[in-house]
């Protein structure tokens, strides 16, 4: 059972970087063991909302992760006993971007068959730029 | 001439009116007086439609992660802002409550009190 999941963590400020680096790629390392496939960003050192562990910073880290629950619950016990770690939230996406997918298809079919008509039509400069920020969102 | 003058500002304006200032917008026009605003002036004072931001604006992805979005529903108690003073449809409601909640969760917004 693929899908799709976004794991966020955050470890603590002054973890260096190669150390992250090195927790990262054993993350890949167990994620590629479980047959799925990881993609990370590190977001760098943000301000908390709360102090956590007495910490107020924190570098946050996020996997785009696809793969199986089996694979999560063991990214999760990893991640549990790494101590720099210090907090970490993992969400199912699939889903969601499955009705965003949806949403937008249906968006873009009413789009193309209102363009012909408003395509004519839109001498006026406000005509104009009233879509471009809607296609930016989209 | 009249009526070139009446099209387009009849065009736009329901649009424009709806992106730019989102809620809360008080009564127009001349101010009846009174330094809070009318609060329950039933017919006297023309309230405002309000209308929820993210039909309005098309956002329909609702994430944990953007953090000045959810920030702009969330008062400086760090209470999610009702429904009925945002203007937020049912439905965007539910999303954007679920996304605040997460954000929490990973101490990007606050449970309680102003972000430190």
């Amino acid at each position: 059972m693929n899908r799709t999941y976004e794991l966020m963590f955050i470890v603590r400020p002054d973890m260096v970087e190669e150390d992250l680096n090195k927790l990262i790629s054993t993350l890949d390392a167990s994620v590629a063991a479980a047959h799925g496939t990881m993609k990370s960003e590190i977001w760098g050192k943000r301000r908390l909302a709360y102090s956590v562990r007495r910490f107020n910073d924190g570098i946050f880290v996020l996997l785009l992760l696809q793969g199986t629950g089996a694979m999560v619950h063991e990214l999760e016990r990893r991640l549990r006993v790494t101590e720099p770690v210090i907090k970490f939230i993992t969400v199912r996406t699939d889903e969601e971007l499955k009705r965003l997918d949806k949403v937008k298809k249906l968006r873009d079919a009413k789009k193309k068959t209102s363009t012909a008509a408003p395509a004519a039509a839109a001498a006026t400069p406000e005509a104009g730029s009233a879509p471009a920020p809607a296609a930016v969102q989209a | 001439m009249a009526e070139e003058t009446k099209a387009p500002s009849s065009d736009s304006r329901p649009e424009r009116s709806g992106g730019d200032r989102p809620d809360r917008g008080g009564p127009r026009g001349p101010r009846p007086g009174g330094p809070g605003g009318p609060r329950e002036g039933g017919r006297k004072y023309f309230r405002r439609k309000k209308v929820c931001k993210f039909c309005v604006e098309k956002i329909e992805a609702v994430n944990y992660k953007d953090v000045r979005l959810l920030a702009g529903f969330v008062a400086e108690s760090g209470k999610i802002v009702p429904r009925r003073l945002t203007g937020v449809c049912t439905p965007h409601q539910r999303r954007l409550s679920a996304a605040i909640k997460q954000a929490r969760n990973i101490a990007l917004l606050p449970f309680a009190g102003r972000a430190q």
